[in-house]
């Protein structure tokens, strides 16, 4: 892929991140902030990459030392994410 | 050896369909309904964009298998035990977590960019497009790491949260920040490692220096604001990488905390830049309280509170960070449900930045089992307070002080306040009457003749006002 095709899709992405946050609602900011720390630890693809290859040893640990940081924010975030927003309930009707 | 320009195309369809599903995650927060939905088409998301890089990079399987089983069990673990009042401290501890491994991922770039296929095919060396990405990802990186650990430090309490002023800080950010530009731009021309290491040592030092100065009161805008550099820096890897699962998912979270830290500003009716040049709500505690503090103001007992809110049509609760840090939130709920049994009409007004990080106070709530809604907005209870029999503070100050519509002066003009005012009466639970609130600024609510101040640790007055409904 060339470069302005990243751009464009970098581009049309923000538009979308835009309208996509405007419409959550205020009283789920804090899970939105736990999923959005989540779902950025996709940064683990690059810590991957660079665990997998061969090459250099020195990129090989800091890829791995990599995927460990972002495997606690994969796991912590989405579990943290769930944990919360099961707590939001309905008013129970009684009778 | 895989070339990353040469992505097969099953791989680059599966990471794009990794980044709608991040896309259906944060639309899923749009209702607490569909919500729970979009947090499982995260994970998927999550799932695939690691399988694809895993069949594409198939080696080395068992070390990855131990490190993702290492970060897993320990996030894992940690998302389980933390107390809910302790959201704001963990957000910032996973920020720096993304912060450096953007840097360390970048570092295994510079170091093995053959594995990454940024390397320009005729000459070997590595594609200027793609040291300035990578110079940039690893700027971000460093700062989102060193930035978001101050926060940590102060949201946990390690480090005061009162604003750390260096004399001339203003010069050295400015002339920090330049320096990475520079070197940044200079990165193009020489990709010695002296030039690399120099960018992401920089950007470590100038993390630092931009939240130290940044006082307690405005960690909700620190935290959105950290939170959208953890995005960009996923971005600007996504970027180094052609990856369309980063890119999407980067500009999605740098949109995210962007929009988060204008809400939190525009509640505060501060200037985002007035934020990162800090120093608010240090200094000036003392001239404020002092030259009101002998106004007469009444006290009431808990008795008082439980007898006045028991014949009221409708009550509306104001919860602020005082709440969470007593933990009086499950005692609240049980003062709700008696009032509630009582045919009382019992409503929760959230200021956008009551609490320590946006929406914290709609999550105390909700562990505490209020449903949500019964909890309310600003802006769509703000009129309801002049109908309202008692309105009852709880750990909130500045969000309902008057002097934001009415005094210039006041460091908190221009701020939306909570009409409290407007109520029939008001009780107001406070530690006591010497403390202020973050900004610094005596509350006129304090001294009107419908307020009865309830004095007492929050959590111990709400429960002795339950045990006087009670009998």
């Amino acid at each position: 892929m060339d470069f302005i095709s990243i751009l464009s899709i970098f581009v049309l992405a923000c538009f979308i991140g835009y309208y996509v946050v405007w419409s959550v609602t205020p009283a789920l900011h804090t899970p939105l902030m736990a999923v959005t720390n989540a779902i950025s630890s996709v940064i683990v693809v690059g810590a991957l990459i660079a665990s997998a290859a061969g090459g250099s040893a020195t990129a090989k640990y800091l890829g791995l030392v990599a995927v460990v940081f972002a495997s606690v924010n994969i796991f912590g975030g989405f579990a943290v994410t769930e944990r919360m927003l099961a707590m939001y309930k309905k008013k129970e009707r009684k009778g | 050896m895989h070339e990353v320009a040469s992505t097969p195309a099953w791989a680059a369809l599966a990471y794009l369909v990794s980044g709608i599903l991040f896309i259906l995650a944060l639309r899923g927060l749009s209702s607490p309904t569909s919500s729970r939905r979009g947090n499982r088409f995260g994970m998927i998301g999550m799932l695939i964009a690691v399988v694809t890089t895993l069949v594409l990079h198939g080696t080395g399987l068992v070390e990855i298998a131990i490190a993702i089983a290492i970060g897993g069990v320990i996030g894992f673990v940690t998302a389980r035990r933390i107390a809910m009042t302790a959201m704001p401290q963990l957000v910032a501890a996973f920020h720096s977590l993304v912060g450096l491994a953007a840097v360390l991922v970048a570092a295994a770039a510079f170091l093995n960019p053959g594995a990454f296929g940024i390397l320009d095919a005729a000459t070997g060396e590595i594609l200027t497009v793609s040291r300035i990405e990578m110079g940039l990802g690893v700027a971000i990186g460093a700062i989102t790491f060193s930035g978001s650990v101050i926060a940590f430090l102060k949201l946990n309490g390690n480090m005061s949260g009162a604003p750390i002023m260096l004399p001339g800080r203003h010069v050295i950010n400015l002339g920090t920040l330049a320096a990475i530009v520079g070197l940044v731009g200079y990165f193009v021309t020489d990709d010695a490692h002296w030039v690399f290491f120099t960018i992401t040592a920089l950007s470590f030092v100038i993390g630092f220096l931009l939240i130290i100065p940044i006082g307690g009161a405005d960690m909700p805008v620190v935290v959105s604001m950290l939170n959208s550099y953890s995005g960009w820096a996923a971005a600007a890897m996504g970027f180094t990488l052609h990856n369309t699962a980063m890119i999407v998912t980067g500009a999605l979270v740098g949109s995210s905390g962007a929009i988060l830290s204008y809400i939190m500003c525009k509640a505060m009716n501060r200037s985002f830049i007035s934020v990162i040049a800090g120093g608010f709500g240090g200094g000036e505690v003392a001239a404020g309280g002092a030259a009101k503090a002998d106004r007469p103001w009444k006290r009431g007992s808990a008795e008082d509170a439980a007898f006045l809110m028991s014949q009221a049509e409708q009550v509306i609760i104001v919860p602020g960070y005082g709440m969470a840090v007593s933990q009086a939130q499950h005692a609240l709920r049980e003062m709700g449900d008696i009032l509630k049994e009582a045919g009382v009409t019992v409503k929760y007004a959230i200021h956008p930045v009551a609490g320590r990080m946006p929406g914290h106070m709609n999550v105390l709530l909700a562990e505490a089992n209020v449903p949500y809604d019964e909890v309310f907005e600003l802006e769509d209870i703000n009129s309801e307070f002049a109908q309202t029999d008692v309105a009852f503070v709880i750990g909130a100050n500045d969000v309902t002080n008057p002097a934001a519509k009415t005094d210039k002066t006041s460091p908190i003009y221009g701020m939306p306040i909570l009409d409290v005012e407007k109520a029939k009466t008001v009780l107001f639970v406070k530690r006591s009457m010497g403390g202020v609130g973050y900004a610094g600024v005596d509350n006129d609510v304090f001294y009107m003749d419908n307020t009865m101040m309830l004095l007492g640790d929050a959590k111990k007055m709400v429960e002795e006002i339950v045990k006087s409904m009670n009998h």
